[in-house]
This record gives C-alpha cells, structure tokens and sequence, in this order.
C-alpha cells in the first residue's frame, strides 16, 4: 500500500496488459487478506477487556481518519467540520436502533452501519451542495462554520439531539442472529473490525477509480483539470458527500460500541482529533491516516491516564509534525523508501545508529519539558491539590528551585546535546543513500 | 420600543466595532501573506487575560498599554520562528500551523488560568454611567470601548496612507516579491503586520474582557463568527470585513432583545411549523436562543446567493 | 462552406479601464495551422484565455465550429472538443507522467465520474496512455513524477496533456518557449505529427518556427490584428516590419 495518492506506484509495464494470473490477484488480495487475518487475532494478543474497547474505538477511528483524507490527501480539502457527518451518522444509528427495538423490526445489528452510511451521504449532499462551491482556505472556514451550526443546532433541537445527556440505546435488544446479542465487548470488536476492513476496501478501491484519479488531478492543479474537461467543483462534491457516507458509518459504529451519542460528536473538538490524526500519520499516502488513527487513539486513552494536560500535549505534537514532518509518520517512513528497494541494509543499519544516538538527547530535552509544563500546571491550577507532583515515577515538589533549575538544565543541555548530534545523522544519511544510489546501479 | 432600538443599535455597532477590530488584523495577514491566521481569536484571549493579570498587579491602565505590546510581540516571534518556517511546506500546512497553535494556546490558558472565568473588572475610573437614554443608563465603559476602537482605526488608517511604512505595507499586500525587489525588508514587514495584527486583537481582548466574560473558551466561541465575518465580506476584503462585522454585530444583538419565539417569526412570513420531527423543538425556542447560530445561516445564505461573499473578488 | 473551427466576431476584453483586447476579428477554417505572432504585452496570451473560456469576453462573441461558445466554463469548451496548453508548463506536479496523461484522457473517452470501475481495468485508457507517451517520447520516464522532469521533458508533457483528449482544435501557447535548437526541431516535429487532420493555433515568438509551420499567420498588435495572411505576405507587409519583425526582414 505505498503512495497511492500520486500513483507512481501503479504504472504498468510498457505493452504488456495485466493478465489475472495467480501472482497478480496475489499481489492484489495478499495485503488485504493479512490484514484481516491480523484484525482476527488481535484479541488473542490483547486480552484485557479495556485493550479491547480500545482496538474498537482504534477500529472506528480508523473509518473515520480514512474518511477524511478523501476530502484532504486525495482531493485537497481541509475541512474543520468532518464530525458533524460522523455525528449525525451516529445520532440516525441510535434513533434507528431504538426504532427497530420499539417496534420489533427484523433488523439485525449488523446492518445498523448501513443507515450510519446512508445519514453520512444524505447529509454530505446537503451540506456539501453549498460548501464545494468554494475551494482552499474560503471552504475551510465554511466547514468551520457548517460544524459550529450544526453543533449549536444541537442544543436548540432536544428532541433529536436529546440535550445534555445524549441519545441512549441498547444494542443486544436488536434481532440476534447466529446467536450474537452484542453484549460482549468480543463481539461488538469484531462486528467493528468487519466494517473497517470492508469500508478500508471500499475507499482504496475508489481510489483506483477514474474519479478516484481526478481527485487527485484537481488536488494538485485544479484549473488544469478543467481544460481536460472536468468540472472541478463537480468532483469535489462527489467525494464530499461519499467522505460523508464513510464519517456516517464510523458514526453508527460509535453509537453501537457505546450505545450512547452526545452532541460532543458533532463538534468542533472531534472535527479536529480526526483532523489531528489524518495529519499526524500522513496523509499523503493511503495507510497514513490509518497510522494516525491508532497513535491517535492510543495516546488518547493512554496519556489521560498518566497527566492532564495531555491535550497539550497533542497540541504541541501536532504544531511539532507541522513544521518539522508535515508528509506525517507515513512520510517519514516513505522518505526511506529508496534505501529499502535498493535492499541496503548494511546502510539502513547504521542510519539507524545514527538516529538512536540522536534519540538518547532528544529524549533528555523532551524531560525537560515535560518537568516544565507538569510543575507549571501543578503551580497555576492544581495549586490547591498540593504542589507536589510525581514525573516519572519520581517525587517533585514543584515549589522548590531544585527542579526547576534541573528542568531548565534538562532542556538546555539536551537541545545542546541534540544539535551536537544532527552533523552526525546528516553524514550517516548521506551516506546511506549514496551507497543505497550505487548498489542500485550495480544491480 | 425605541428605547429598545436605540440602546440595541449602540450595542450592536459597539459589537461590530470590536469584530472588526479584530477581523481587520485577520484580514491584513491574509491579504499580505496570504495565510488565515486560525489562531487570531487565541490572541484576542491573550489580550484579555494579559490584561487581567497585570490589571491585578498594577492597575488597568497600564495593563491597557503593556498587555496589547507583549501579545503583539509574542505574535512577531510566532511570525518570525513558526510560521515563516512553515511557509516553505504550502498554505495547508500554514493554516494548520495556526491551528495546532490556536489549540495549544487555548490549553496554556486553560492550564495557568483554569476553566472557569477571571475576575477582570471594569476599572472604577469607568464605571460610571455615561448617560441615560429614555430609561437606561448607558455605562460610560461601553462608551470608552467604542471611543477606543473609532481611535485605533483613525491612527491605522492615518498610518497605511499617509506614512511611508503605510505605503509599503499597501504595496506588499498586492506585490509583495516587487516590493522586496526594491529593497525593502519585506520579512520584516510581515513580522511588522502580523505583530500589529495580533497586537490590535489583543486591544480588542483587553477592553471586551471586563465587559463580556474572560474564560478560557473565548477564543473558541469567538474564532468561528470572525472568519464568518471574513468570508461573508469576501476574503480579503476590508470594507467587506467591516460591513460584515457591523451586519453580525448588529443582528445578534438585536435578536437577542428579541422575545418573539421563532414560531411568531416565521409564522408572520408564512411559514407553519411542522407537525413533529427533528426540527420541531426550532419552532419553540426564542429568537433570543438562535442569536448563536444566526451568523452561521448568514454564512449559508451567502453561500448560496453570492458565493465570493459582499465584497470579494471573483477566485479564478 | 463549412463553419470556421474558431471565429472570433469583435473580441473586446478590458481589465478595469485597461483595454487589453480592442475588436479582433478573426475566422480559422478546420484543418488550418494558424499562428499568432505579436510583440510582448500585444494580448496574444489573453486572446488564448478567452477563446478558451478562462476569461469572459467584455464583448464579442467566440463560435466553435459555428456554435456560440462565449462564457462557457472551460470545462464545457473543452469537452466540445478544444484543448490548450499553457505558456508556463501547467501540468499536475505530483502526479507521474503516466498519471498526467492519462487524467487527460478519462472524459474523451467517456468516463466521467465514474468511480464504478478499477481505473487498471481499462484496456483502452492504457492503449490510449501509451499512445500519447510514445508520440511525445516520454514513454521511459512514466515512472517519474512531473515536477522533477527537465523543462524541455516538460514542455512535451505540456503538448502531450493537451493533445490526449483528441481535441480537434488545438491552442499552443509559445510550444517551443526556452528550448535549445534542436530541442525546438523536436518540438515542431512533434507538433506537426500531432496536429495532422486537426485545427491548430499557435502562439510563437520564434519566426522559424512560425514560418516553419503555419499555413497562415495574423499579426497581433496593442489589441488589434494588423495583418493576417499566408507567410510570404507576410514577411513582406511593411506595417509588420515595422511593429514586429524588424524592417531588415
């Protein structure tokens, strides 16, 4: 799944048409199928039942991150109002739900998604008849403007958004079938992981469409895909409404994992996570976002553990991989490429020296900040909490000099350390990559 | 009714005088350096806690000048180390520079100031009643907020035509390579404008704070009617940004003096409620509850009936 | 008689109080190589964008093999059958060459939108993919990603984007525009392959090119056409001597 989104990856050999021949359906279904193999036997690995609400919503998530890099790393579209489809795709899910319990439809859990899916593309047309009558920045701030009506919305229509508390339902009260009420988490991860796999499929299949192509074309040069005959604005509200159809069934999958939808889904603050984790794994390739979703999650669930400010944290990340990476985690692995198919391993290695020497600093600065924001934190707000704070596992009393002036040390001394270290990654790259240059020659 | 009209008509063009305090900085950084600054409701945020907090230590007056030249400054160092650095990766990437920082300011306040409000006051020395309209006291601190923003925009305009870094800037706001061609520091001029741009949300921070709430969640309630300003005025645009600023401002305060339910409104159009679902509970709110979403259906109407906003230009 | 491919009836544009184009008149019957010569700032590139529909005119109207297509959107212009390329290299930057050309075949051959078919499964977006690399002989670099191409690879991919869609007219704005000698042989080589059986307009500021190619040639000066005529005349027409070529012609 290499860098579909400029499509260098596909181009066929010169005069010879494709035969479906084992080798080529292999190559086509191969990373699909281990995907699904690895999907089915996560759980062995992770058995814990909070690991498993977690591979769900890393599951939803996923869904929700590839939906939105249709908009950004296929078509350019930078919106700040992607929840309100996978909001109001939740909302539809918990209405039908409780409709189909209430009148005792023979309807099935699983097919739940679909009326998800079925919000998300109703709502994407709507909207999204108005908003891709702009382009670049203008439709980012009509995005902005759509969510925050939309979220507003939600406290005026009770009826449909059910106020404060939300829109409850019970998902194991659906027609079972083959025996499965939903109840377990267990299940309810598998009937997750079965869609993401199967929406996954779907949206990389689009993306070896013609329209999946012009997508890009307009992303990279819109005024030229006009004088090949395409509409521009045409193609952005097709993948618009269809990034709407794939927000609305993470959206149902949300409602049927927590059986619970709150106006919280619509708003700006989810907008922006999926936003933040499209951005973060890349979205200049197809499994970027998919990277980002499950860092995303993870540090969601994990750092609000350990600190409260981990939004913070988030933020500073996010501006960090803006200046620095901003092709995301996806990027920076794409960028070695080159040394991987040229097979240079013996490189490869001593890059990776390189980088782990750089790491030893680099870590030492980011305690440094870290000790900073915590006592800073523990100082303003949580002052009345006792200033005594544990990083690390060690005791600090935020108070006191000492561990400021060692913070202060820890920052300095390790950007000092770290710049130390730069020259030296930049002569193992250089060298990577040219021997990488010859021995491709030399094969 | 006309005491209604005339204390709402004050109101709103004072309100629409602060928005375009800000959207006028917004839009000078947009024009000149073609990036929407996400985060410029952040440093309206800024302003007014800065305010507070010195306001505490010293006194309002002295927070009135010292809060807007440390906020402007902190914008100059953003321009100069963060987004001139981004600037190289595209104007995605500008714009979600703005916007991880936006998010991390707002954070940073949340951390060092809490989530609930600040306790900025109105200074003793304004808070008198200024005059008293049909049966209204008008406070004199509205009085002084308006006499400062009509200030600013005299001294701004002055400055863009009649100085010679006025010239400049107009220059640099259309052809920004020519004008660094003839020798000028435009760099610098860019650190200049967004510094100044910043620094006027700040002022705006500083006198809105003790009038309207000063919490962590300004910005963020804020942010989006400035850039529906900016995009119904047509990007790029100033007297866009100012008609549009006056319009929002204006509406909003009139709806919410506005006790009528939406039913009596769009029953004197015409328009029957619906018999029940989603959009029922609409019909039984006030107007006064939609006043939060009214810039929003501006945005769509606009949307629909002249996409490139009052008084933008044609995108090609 | 059949309809000219391109009319222009007293082509009027005017940028806010700057008259760019002053009353052209132009006809260019099918199958004729046309080309455009004029001094810089005459307004041959804004003749370009209106015919194409990048502009609207102030006034005048545009007629494509006799139907009025004045102010249609370029995408409609171009899907009745007009195609052009650009003066500075307008292609898709991150997109390989192959992906270049072969967006720029999808709508000619009837695909539109679809996002109902594996685009690989195609057998006739490939053929016609093919074709048009071999004919701009960029068929070995179709790996490579457009905006690392050399300028002159560049300019072929430009004429090869406009030439995909099989337009029967075709506009060329200043094809051999920064290229060496022989860089400018292969360039009209190829135009002339290309532009067999169809209608072709160009736009050149060098005359050995000009006169190389086209079988008529108008002369565009300020906004208005001064002389328009085969090439011998042409050479000889003192007014152009004077504007343009230089009187030692």
């Amino acid at each position: 799944m290499s860098d579909v989104a400029s499509g260098v990856a596909n181009v066929p050999a010169r005069g010879v048409l494709p035969q479906p021949g084992a080798a080529a359906v292999a190559r086509l279904i191969g990373p699909w199928l281990a995907l699904a193999v690895a999907f089915a036997v996560l759980p062995a690995i992770v058995t814990s039942g909070s690991a498993l609400t977690m591979l769900s919503m890393m599951g939803i998530m996923i869904v929700f991150a590839l939906s939105y890099n249709m908009l950004l790393g296929e078509t350019g579209l930078l919106s700040f109002g992607h929840a309100v489809y996978y909001g109001l795709g939740g909302f539809l899910a918990v209405h039908a739900m409780n409709t189909v319990i209430h009148d005792a439809l023979p309807i099935p859990l699983p097919a739940v998604p679909l009326v998800g899916g079925f919000s998300g593309l109703l709502f994407g047309i709507i909207f999204g008849s108005v908003s891709t009558r702009r382009a670049g920045t203008a439709f980012a701030m009509i995005s902005l403007g759509l969510g925050e009506l939309v979220a507003s919305s939600s406290l005026i229509l009770r009826g449909f958004f059910g106020g404060e508390e939300g829109v409850s339902t019970n998902r194991t009260k659906l027609l079972h079938v083959f025996g499965l009420n939903f109840g377990p988490q267990i299940q309810v991860y598998y009937l997750i992981a079965g869609w993401c796999l199967l929406c996954m499929i779907a949206m990389y299949a689009l993306t070896r469409t013609p329209f999946g192509r012009m997508c890009n074309a307009v992303r990279e040069n819109p005024e030229r895909a006009q004088f090949v005959g395409y509409n521009p604005q045409t193609i952005r509200f097709i993948a618009f409404s269809l990034a709407g159809l794939f927000a609305g069934i993470a959206g149902a999958l949300t409602a049927i994992n927590f059986e619970l939808v709150n106006s919280s889904e619509v708003g700006a603050a989810q907008s922006g996570l999926v936003l933040l984790a499209a951005y973060i794994g890349g979205i200049g390739s197809f499994m970027g976002p998919v990277i980002g979703a499950v860092l995303v999650t993870w540090l969601e669930v994990m750092l609000s553990d350990v600190t409260d400010v981990w939004q913070l944290y988030f933020g500073l990340l996010f501006i960090g991989m803006v200046m620095f990476a901003p092709n995301g985690i996806a990027g920076l692995i794409m960028i070695h490429a080159p040394l991987w198919q040229a097979r240079a391993y013996g490189p490869m290695l001593r890059l990776a020296l390189a980088y782990l020497v750089a790491l030893g600093p680099a870590l030492v600065l980011l305690a440094g900040l870290i000790l900073i924001i915590e006592m800073t934190y523990h100082l303003s707000v949580k002052a009345t909490e006792g200033t005594t704070i544990s990083v690390f596992h060690v005791t600090v009393e935020a108070m006191s000099v000492i561990p400021w002036v060692v913070a202060v040390i820890l920052v300095a001394g390790g950007f000092w350390l770290f710049r130390m270290t730069w020259p030296v990654v930049g002569a193992a790259w250089h060298n990577a990559f040219a021997e990488a240059r010859g021995a491709g020659r030399a094969k | 009714m006309l005491e209604l009209v005339t204390i709402s008509t004050l109101n709103g063009v004072l309100y629409g005088m602060l928005l375009f305090l800000m959207a006028s900085g917004l839009t000078l950084i947009f024009s000149m350096m073609g990036v929407l600054n996400f985060a410029h409701a952040s440093f309206y945020m800024l302003g007014a806690f800065f305010g507070y907090q010195i306001s505490q230590i010293v006194g309002f007056w002295p927070a009135f000048i010292v809060a807007p030249v440390l906020v402007g400054g902190i914008g100059a160092l953003v321009e100069r180390y963060g987004l001139r650095h981004v600037h190289q990766h595209g104007p995605v990437a500008e714009l979600l520079f703005t916007f991880g920082l936006a998010f991390v300011i707002e954070e940073v306040v949340q951390m060092i100031w809490g989530k609930g409000p600040a306790d900025y006051r109105v200074p003793p020395s304004l808070d008198f009643s200024a005059f008293t309209a049909f049966s209204t006291n008008y406070p004199a601190y509205k009085m002084f907020e308006l006499l400062t923003a009509i200030a600013i925009f005299a001294v701004l305009l002055a400055v863009l035509t009649r100085t010679r870094v006025g010239l400049i800037i107009q220059a640099s706001l259309t052809h920004s390579h020519m004008v660094a061609m003839l020798g000028h520091n435009v760099p610098r001029v860019f650190m200049l404008v967004f510094g100044v741009g910043t620094g006027l949300a700040a002022v705006a921070g500083v006198i809105a704070g003790p009038a309207l709430v000063t919490q962590s969640n300004m910005a963020g309630l804020l942010g989006p009617i400035l850039f529906v300003i900016v995009v119904v005025g047509g990007l790029g645009s100033l007297a866009g940004a100012f008609l549009a600023s006056l319009l929002i401002g204006l509406v909003q305060t009139f709806a919410v003096s506005v006790n009528l339910s939406v039913a009596d409104v769009l029953g004197g159009l015409g328009i029957a409620p619906p018999a029940g679902g989603p959009l029922f509970d609409l019909w039984n709110v006030t107007v006064a509850q939609i006043a939060p979403i009214i810039p929003y259906l501006l945005l769509v109407l606009i949307l629909i009936f002249r996409p490139t906003g009052l008084m933008g230009t044609r995108e090609h | 008689m059949t309809a000219p491919a391109i009319e222009l009836v007293d082509m009027h544009k005017n940028f806010g109080a700057t008259q760019i184009i002053r009353g052209v008149s132009l006809a260019v019957p099918p199958g004729e190589r046309h080309a455009i010569i004029g001094p810089n700032g005459a307004g041959k590139s804004t003749l370009f964008n209106l015919i194409s529909g990048r502009f609207t005119p102030s006034s005048g109207t545009v007629r494509l093999n006799g139907d009025d297509i004045t102010g249609l959107p370029p995408h409609q212009i171009n899907r009745r059958g007009l195609a052009r390329s650009f003066q500075v290299t307008n292609i898709f930057p991150r997109l390989s060459v192959w992906e270049n050309i072969r967006c720029a075949v999808l709508w000619s051959l009837g695909y539109k939108y679809a996002f109902w078919h594996g685009i690989e499964a195609l057998p006739d977006v490939r053929a016609r993919t093919e074709a048009i690399l071999e004919a701009i002989e960029l068929i070995d670099r179709r790996r490579v990603q457009a905006g690392v191409l050399a300028y002159a690879e560049q300019r072929a991919l430009e004429i090869g984007i406009t030439i995909a869609g099989g337009a029967g007219i075709i506009l060329l704005d200043e094809p051999s525009a920064g290229m060496s000698v022989a860089e400018a042989a292969r360039a009209v080589a190829l135009i002339r392959k290309v532009s067999e059986g169809r209608t072709l307009i160009m736009i050149e500021h060098d005359m050995g090119v000009v006169f190389d190619l086209a079988d008529r040639i108008s002369v565009l000066v300020y906004g208005q056409i001064i002389a328009s005529d085969i090439p011998a005349r042409i050479k000889q027409d003192s007014a152009v001597q004077t504007a343009y070529l230089g009187t030692a012609a």
